[in-house]
């Protein structure tokens, strides 16, 4: 015991601080005032894999390290959509997934949020559109927030989220840099 | 007749780094009649050797051959065997059990089926016509949307008190999608079947897309935690064909990149394997050393993961210089931090209670059914691409082998930690004697019929993509395959008399690609 104390001890504050959120980001401007007064400072995300390589779960998982520390900021993934405010959605959208994706989707109560998340979510990817995939997941389901990278990193997956639960900025004061 | 003798026999057309196929080392062809194919499956499966790959091509002229990979001591042998239009071939299934999904996914991709008993489809669900074959049929159909919903058979397991768990697609975390159907009795796990394929990207058909220069950008997201693996072997099937010297500074960089993608996954799951014995303080610690790594990995070699590193002729860009010596500390205090960590590990009641005996595979089950790669290892499987069948620079860096024979959740930990601590070495040993010069070479699509096949062992096992050419820098079939199709179908017998809420633990012990399976 005492040596995972000291281990503890020893690491101390990883954490660092959040980045802000990104206006370049924001797919649709559907956010009712309403979403934000329902989730106040707490955020429960459901993640739905439709169809991704498995890298944007890896940095989805990233976001749980101490040093991104999501809890920390209020945000937590849950088991269930029916628990959740937020749908985080990678792609393309595979045909085998895409009664799963919509079923999730209307299993997540109102009012929702959707972000997809890298290139294949934001437009199919390299993957495209074929057979097999039903390519870029606003293809299926409205999308609020689309964050693009291959797969983007823990930092810019949080932008999208906390674009997604802000106000929409005017797009004079979008984006100063 | 001895498995030898089918090695014996494969043409002598030797090239110079030994074998006579394109690409990884010691690979030797082989075209066989149908009576030959199972005699041949038979005597390798007698001789100790083990199933690589099973997959179905078509020539130009539209005549299907279906190919199998396999190693030995001696190699690696490709058995092709001419299947006419309209008939079918002889499974190995008997020899190989490890065979039959593979089989499975032949008939519904390429239309060529074996004489497999199960029949049911496999990657196909409801979303295509049966009688439609991406493989095969160039056109596709009107496809509905949304697809009709599949109604897969399960094998229901009847009696007493038995009751069905279906879990999936979408599970509770972050992860892939699929789903298990398990039959309990109380807590005890009585039967799994997994129903795989949801994230089917027709990634196959989307190969002859593309142009042979572009493939690796490909195969480096068949599946995202083995980036390095599938874009190395395309590449080695590729630079094989085209006959580029790729120069020495790159395949270092290539084994440097490797190892970081092996320490960052192994990072990753000793992290989620103490977090889902309940130790929620091993999850923190290690998922903190994987960013570590991640950091310095972007910081060395421009990108957390690996996506595109690897290029055909070499590797995008060199090692920053800034980037050596950082990377040679990082990994200098993630052994360090792993060795207080595995102590941590070990002295905690709780989690060695968890880890040991829970989804056991004995060894001679898992030699039986073929598991291969890491769990392999863990289950006295000792086979190790790095070892045995060695590429560039692997033979000069003389990797330790990591066996374990208990074959539980904690064999498959010490795996981990053990080839955390091999990474760090390889890594360091990369870092000091990196030889000067050029990281790329340029290379010229290869001709038309040319083929290959790359080999690399990934973090996960033995990674294979079969590369064949087509008409001015086309390709006209590309195989890639992860070695979870072996280890799967072994995760429906390591659970057996566990209890269902043990099934995280094994799974996760496992960590199986559910993207680089379904394709």
């Amino acid at each position: 015991m005492w040596k995972t104390l000291r281990q503890i001890y020893r690491v101390g504050l990883a954490t660092e601080l959040p980045p802000a959120p990104d206006e370049a980001l924001r797919a649709a401007d559907a956010l009712q005032a309403r979403i934000l007064q329902v989730l106040g400072r707490a955020l429960c995300i459901r993640a739905v894999d439709a169809g991704s390589c498995n890298g944007c779960e890896l940095e989805m998982h990233a976001l749980g390290n101490p040093i991104y520390n999501l809890e920390g900021l209020g945000i937590r993934f849950v088991a269930s959509p029916r628990h959740a405010d937020m749908l985080l959605v990678t792609g393309p959208v595979s045909r085998n997934m895409e009664i799963a994706l919509r079923r999730t989707y209307e299993a997540t109560p109102d009012p929702k949020l959707v972000v997809a998340i890298g290139d294949c979510g934001c437009t199919g990817g390299i993957f495209g559109e074929s057979y097999a995939t039903r390519g870029r997941v606003s293809n299926v389901i409205p999308v609020d927030v689309a964050v693009p990278g291959c797969p983007p990193s823990p930092r810019q997956i949080l932008a999208g989220i906390l674009t997604a639960i802000s106000r929409a900025q005017p797009a004079s004061d979008a984006n100063p840099a | 007749m001895i498995l030898q003798w089918w090695f014996d026999h494969a043409p002598r057309r030797a090239r110079p780094e030994g074998g006579a196929i394109a690409g990884a080392p010691n690979l030797w062809a082989l075209t066989v009649t149908p009576e030959e194919w199972r005699q041949a499956a038979q005597d390798i499966a007698a001789g100790g050797g083990r199933l690589l790959s099973l997959w179905a091509s078509r020539s130009v002229g539209g005549e299907n051959v279906v190919r199998a990979a396999f190693t030995a001591e001696t190699g690696a042998l490709v058995l092709a065997l001419p299947v006419a239009a309209g008939s079918g071939y002889p499974g190995i299934e008997q020899s190989f059990p490890n065979a039959s999904r593979l089989q499975r996914a032949v008939a519904d991709l390429s239309g060529v089926r074996s004489t497999e008993v199960d029949t049911r489809p496999w990657l196909r669900h409801a979303a295509w016509p049966a009688d439609f074959h991406p493989l095969r049929d160039a056109a596709v159909p009107e496809l509905a949307s949304p697809p009709a919903i599949d109604a897969y058979p399960f094998v229901a397991v009847e009696g007493d008190g038995v009751h069905e768990v279906p879990v999936g697609p979408v599970h509770a975390g972050i992860i892939e999608p699929g789903h298990f159907r398990f039959s309990i009795v109380g807590e005890k796990v009585l039967r799994l079947e997994e129903h795989l394929g949801y994230t089917h990207k027709g990634i196959e058909r989307r190969f002859t897309e593309l142009p042979l220069l572009e493939g690796h950008r490909l195969a480096a997201r068949i599946s995202g935690d083995s980036a390095v693996a599938f874009s190395w072997a395309y590449c080695q099937a590729l630079e094989g064909m085209a006959a580029a010297l790729v120069p020495a500074r790159a395949t270092w960089l290539r084994a440097l990149a490797l190892e970081l993608e092996r320490l960052a996954n192994h990072l990753g799951d000793l992290g989620a394997l103490g977090n889902d014995a309940g130790f929620a303080f091993g999850l923190a610690q290690f998922s903190r050393l994987k960013e570590h790594l991640l950091r310095a990995t972007e910081r060395a070699l421009g990108q957390r993961y690996l996506m595109d590193f690897i290029v055909p002729g070499g590797t995008r860009i060199d090692i920053a210089s800034v980037g050596v010596l950082e990377l040679a500390e990082c990994v200098q205090f993630i052994a360090a931090e792993a060795e207080t960590l595995r102590a941590i590990y070990e002295d905690h009641a709780g989690v060695r209670d968890r880890f040991t005996g829970a989804g056991r595979v004995t060894p001679s089950l898992a030699a039986r059914l073929g598991l291969t790669g890491l769990a392999g290892r863990a289950s006295g499987q000792a086979f190790d691409l790095r070892c045995d069948l060695p590429c560039e620079p692997y033979a000069l860096l003389a990797p330790r082998k990591v066996v374990h024979n208990d074959g539980d959740v904690a064999a498959r930990v010490a795996v981990r930690f053990d080839e955390v601590a091999e990474s760090v070495r390889l890594i360091q040993s990369v870092l000091r004697e990196l030889p000067a010069g050029i990281c790329r070479t340029a290379v010229v699509a290869p001709r038309e019929e040319s083929w290959g096949i790359g080999l690399i062992e990934g973090w996960r096992g033995p990674v294979l993509v079969a590369l064949e050419a087509g008409v001015q820098g086309s390709i006209l079939r590309c195989h890639p395959h992860d070695p979870s199709w072996h280890n799967w179908p072994v995760l429906e017998h390591a659970v057996i008399d566990n209890i269902v809420p043990d099934f995280p633990l094994i799974n996760k012990s496992f960590n199986l690609s559910y993207s680089g399976h379904d394709l």
